[in-house]
C-alpha cells in the first residue's frame, strides 16, 4: 500500500467519503481470498434512473453484495417548506417525485385540508379533476417506467413507444396546467384553475389514441422471448420480504397481495369508482411489468369515468379566508391575474383588496395538530406527515416517498444474481431519485 | 402607544413556560409545546401596532377518554391485553392517547417502545404488519421532550392505521431502534438521525443517508438556519426566506 493508506486506529476526528478512485486507498487488498471487485454503478449512469449510486461487490459476474447510496439529489425541500406559506408549499412538493407531481400535490393538499377541517367542503368538480389528473399521471409515470426499463434492457423500441405516448399525456398536462412538469395545479382547497375550454374533448381523443397504442406496446413486449428472458425470475421478492422491507406499489402487488390504498383507505372518492387492482403471483420484474401495463388500462377507464362525472361548478372552496382570491387569465403580457378581479379589488371593494393582500402576503393559518395522509402513487404508498403550530407556515412536512422505501429492496433482489440482473431489478422497482432524496 | 397596550408579558407572574404542565395535574394534562409572542414578526420597540404584546400558548392535544369511538376502543383493549401478556402494564408503556382528525396516536415512553411495537406487530388481533417509517419533529421550546419520533403503522389484515409517537430530551437524544421489528425502518431511522440528530440505539449502521458523511449539524432542527442568500433583482434586494417577515 502506498503512503496514502488511511490509518484507522489513529485518534483523529475525521470521516471519509468514499467515491470514485478512492476505494484503493481505503480498502486493503484481500489476502488469501478470491478476488472481489467493488464496482460503483452510478451515480451518473444511464441505467440507474437518475443519480442512484449502486455499490456492487462482485465476484466474476455475480453480485456478492449490493448497497445503494443515495442523497445525490437532496435539495432540502422539507426544510424549505417550513419557511413558506401553506399554498407556496405546493410549488415545492410537486418537484419531489417529478414523475408523479399530481400525487405529491394531492397528498400534501389533502393533509392541509384535513388540518383545516375542510375535507368535506372541497367542491365535487375539484375532486373529480384531481382524480382525473392523478390517473393521467399514473399513465405517464408508468410509461416512463416501461420506457426507461426497456431502454436499460436493450429494448429501444419500448423506450420510443413509452416516451411517444407519454408526450401525449404531457400535452394534456400542458394544456390544462400550463406546464409539462412541476405544475403546482392542485392547491389547498381545490385547484389553481378550472379546465380550459375544449380540454374534455382533447382528453377523450387522447384516450382513444392511447388505447390503440397501448396494444402495440403490449404486443411488442408481453410475449417477447428476450424481454421474458431478461425479466422473468429476476429481482425476486416475495410477500414476506415486501412486508418486512416496507415495499409497496407494483412490487408488492406482484406478490399477489391486492393492496392498493385507493381501495383499502379511499380518498378523493375512489370508493365510488369502478376499477380493479391488478395482481400477479410471479414475485419478479416481469410480473411488475405486467401489473404496470394492466394499471394503465385501469387508469384509462378511471379517466373515462371522471369525464362522465364532470359537472359545471366551482373548483375552489367557498371559504374566502382560504380560497386564493384571484383567477388567472391571459392578458396582453401573458398569463396573470384577471383584469376583472383587479378592477373589483382596486375600484369597488376595499374588503376584497384587503383579503387579497392578506392571503397573498401572509397566507391562511392552519390550526395546530398533525395528520398523516397517504395516497397510492404509481410507485406505492406516498404518505405525508403534516404538523402545524397554528401559523401561516408548515411546522413540519415529511414525505414518506415510496421510492425511498422501495430502494431498500435492492440488496434482497440482486445479491446472488448477475450484474446485468441488477439493472432489471432496479427497473422493476422504478425509483425516482427526486422523490428518494427530496 | 395607547393605554390599552397589554402589560409586558415578561413581567407577568402567571407567565406560561413551555414544557410545563398547564394544570400541573400529571401526565394526562395538556402540556405547552410553544409560546408565541407578538405578531407580524415585530419584537421590541419597533412595534407600533400593539400586537407585540400578544401571547399565544400552543398546547398538546388533550388526552382522549373512553369511549374513543369506532375500532379505537377495540384495538386499545386488545393492545392492553397484549401488553399485559408480555408483562408490561399499558399504563406504564402508554403516556397518553390522543385522537385528532379521526387518527389515533399512542404516545409511548421510549424505554417501552420495542415491546410495544412487537406486540402491535405480532398479536393476531392487532397485526400491524406494515410500518410506513419514522418522521421526526423538533419542538425547541418543549422542555424535556424536544425531539419526537413519529411512526405510522398499518394493519393490512384489519384495515387499520395508528400513529405511535415517542419523545426524548435534546440533552439525551436516544430512542431505541425498531429495525429489529420493522426492517424497513433501517433507512427511515437513518434519515431521522441525519436530519434531527436522534440516535436510534440498536440500529445496525446508523450513518447519515441524505446529507454528506462529513456534514456538521442536523438540518431539520429548528435551531439550524436555512442559510438562504439575498437575491438582487432590478436594483431591489429580496432577503432570503428565513429573513423575511413571518406572520406566525
Amino acid at each position: 500500500m502506498s503512503d496514502t493508506t488511511l490509518d484507522f486506529d489513529a485518534d483523529v476526528d475525521a470521516s471519509y467519503t468514499v467515491t470514485g478512485n478512492d476505494w484503493q486507498t481505503v480498502l486493503p487488498a484481500p489476502e488469501g481470498e478470491k478476488q472481489r471487485i467493488v464496482v460503483n454503478m452510478g451515480p451518473q449512469h444511464p441505467s440507474t434512473h437518475g443519480v442512484l449510486r449502486l455499490i456492487l461487490d462482485i465476484e466474476g459476474e455475480s453480485v456478492i453484495e449490493a448497497r445503494a447510496g443515495i442523497g445525490y439529489l437532496h435539495t432540502g425541500i422539507e426544510k424549505n417548506l417550513e419557511y413558506r406559506s401553506w399554498v407556496q408549499g405546493v410549488t415545492f412538493v410537486t418537484r419531489m417525485d417529478y414523475l408523479s407531481p399530481f400525487f405529491n400535490e394531492t397528498a400534501y393538499c389533502l393533509g392541509v385540508e384535513r388540518l383545516l377541517g375542510i375535507t368535506d367542503e372541497i367542491p365535487e368538480r375539484a375532486t373529480v379533476i384531481r382524480v382525473l389528473m392523478m390517473e393521467l399521471n399514473r399513465i405517464s409515470s408508468h410509461l416512463v417506467a416501461l420506457g426507461t426499463g426497456g431502454l436499460e434492457l436493450g429494448a429501444l423500441t419500448a423506450m420510443i413507444f413509452g416516451f411517444r405516448e407519454r408526450e401525449l399525456v404531457l400535452d394534456l398536462f400542458e394544456m390544462i396546467t400550463g406546464l409539462r412538469m412541476n405544475h403546482a395545479y392542485i392547491r389547498p382547497g381545490g385547484l389553481a384553475q378550472d379546465l380550459p375550454d375544449g380540454a374534455e374533448k382533447k382528453i377523450a381523443e387522447t384516450l382513444t389514441l392511447l388505447r390503440k397504442r397501448f396494444k402495440d406496446t403490449s404486443d411488442l413486449l408481453v410475449d417477447n422471448a428476450i424481454w421474458m428472458a431478461r425479466t422473468k425470475g429476476v429481482g425476486y421478492l416475495d410477500l414476506e420480504g415486501c412486508m418486512a422491507l416496507g415495499i409497496s406499489g407494483p412490487v408488492l402487488r406482484a406478490t399477489g397481495l391486492p393492496h392498493d390504498i385507493r381501495k383499502t383507505d379511499p380518498y378523493c372518492g375512489y370508493e365510488t369508482y369502478d376499477f380493479k387492482v391488478p395482481t400477479e403471483n410471479t414475485n419478479d420484474s416481469y410480473g411488475r411489468f405486467l401489473i404496470r401495463l394492466a394499471e394503465m388500462q385501469e387508469s384509462l377507464n378511471l379517466v373515462e369515468q371522471c369525464l362522465d362525472r364532470l359537472r359545471p361548478g366551482p373548483v375552489m372552496v367557498a371559504d374566502k379566508k382560504i380560497a386564493w382570491p384571484s383567477q388567472l387569465a391571459i392578458g396582453a403580457d401573458g398569463m396573470g391575474n384577471s383584469l376583472e378581479h383587479i378592477r373589483t379589488i382596486m375600484g369597488e371593494s376595499m374588503e376584497a383588496l384587503i383579503h387579497h393582500f392578506k392571503l397573498v402576503t401572509e397566507g391562511f393559518q392552519v390550526p395546530p395538530g398533525q395528520t398523516y395522509v397517504r395516497v397510492e402513487s404509481p410507485r406505492g404508498e406516498l404518505g405525508v406527515h403534516v404538523a402545524s403550530m397554528g401559523g401561516t407556515r408548515p411546522y413540519r412536512v415529511h414525505f414518506r416517498d415510496p421510492s425511498f422505501a422501495n430502494l431498500q429492496a435492492v440488496p434482497a433482489m440482486s445479491e446472488g444474481g448477475m450484474v446485468s440482473d441488477v439493472i432489471a431489478s432496479v427497473a422493476g422497482i422504478d425509483p425516482v431519485m427526486g422523490g428518494v432524496d427530496r | 402607544m395607547s393605554d390599552s397596550t397589554p402589560s409586558d408579558p415578561q413581567t407577568t407572574a402567571t407567565e406560561p413556560v413551555a414544557g410545563q404542565d398547564v394544570a400541573g395535574a400529571g401526565e394526562s394534562a395538556q402540556e405547552v409545546i410553544e409560546v408565541k409572542r407578538g405578531s407580524f414578526g415585530v419584537i421590541g420597540t419597533g412595534d407600533t401596532s400593539g400586537f407585540g404584546g400578544l401571547v399565544d400558548k400552543i398546547e398538546t392535544e388533550p388526552a382522549a377518554s373512553r369511549p374513543y369511538g369506532g375500532w379505537f376502543d377495540d384495538a386499545t383493549d386488545e393492545l392492553e391485553l397484549a401488553l399485559a401478556d408480555r408483562g408490561l402494564p399499558a399504563t406504564e408503556a402508554i403516556e397518553r392517547i390522543v385522537i385528532e382528525h379521526g387518527e389515533i396516536t399512542y404516545h409511548v415512553r421510549r424505554e417501552h417502545l420495542i415491546p410495544f411495537v412487537t406486540a402491535l406487530r405480532n398479536e393476531p388481533a392487532l397485526r400491524f404488519e406494515w410500518c410506513s417509517g419514522v418522521s421526526g419533529i423538533h419542538y425547541p421550546d418543549f422542555v424535556g421532550k424536544e425531539l419526537h419520533a413519529v411512526y405510522h403503522l398499518t394493519s393490512i389484515t384489519h384495515g387499520r392505521s395508528i400513529r405511535v409517537e415517542v419523545s426524548c430530551p435534546d440533552t439525551d437524544p436516544h430512542i431505541p431502534s425498531i429495525v429489529s421489528v420493522y426492517p424497513t425502518n433501517d433507512w427511515h431511522e437513518r434519515e431521522t438521525y441525519d436530519f434531527f440528530g436522534i440516535v436510534f440505539d440498536g440500529h445496525p449502521a446508523l450513518t447519515r443517508i441524505l446529507m454528506p458523511d462529513d456534514w456538521v449539524g442536523h438540518p431539520q432542527r429548528k435551531d439550524y438556519p436555512l442559510n438562504g442568500i439575498a437575491v438582487e433583482y432590478k436594483g431591489a434586494t429580496v432577503p432570503p426566506p428565513d429573513d423575511r417577515r413571518g406572520y406566525n
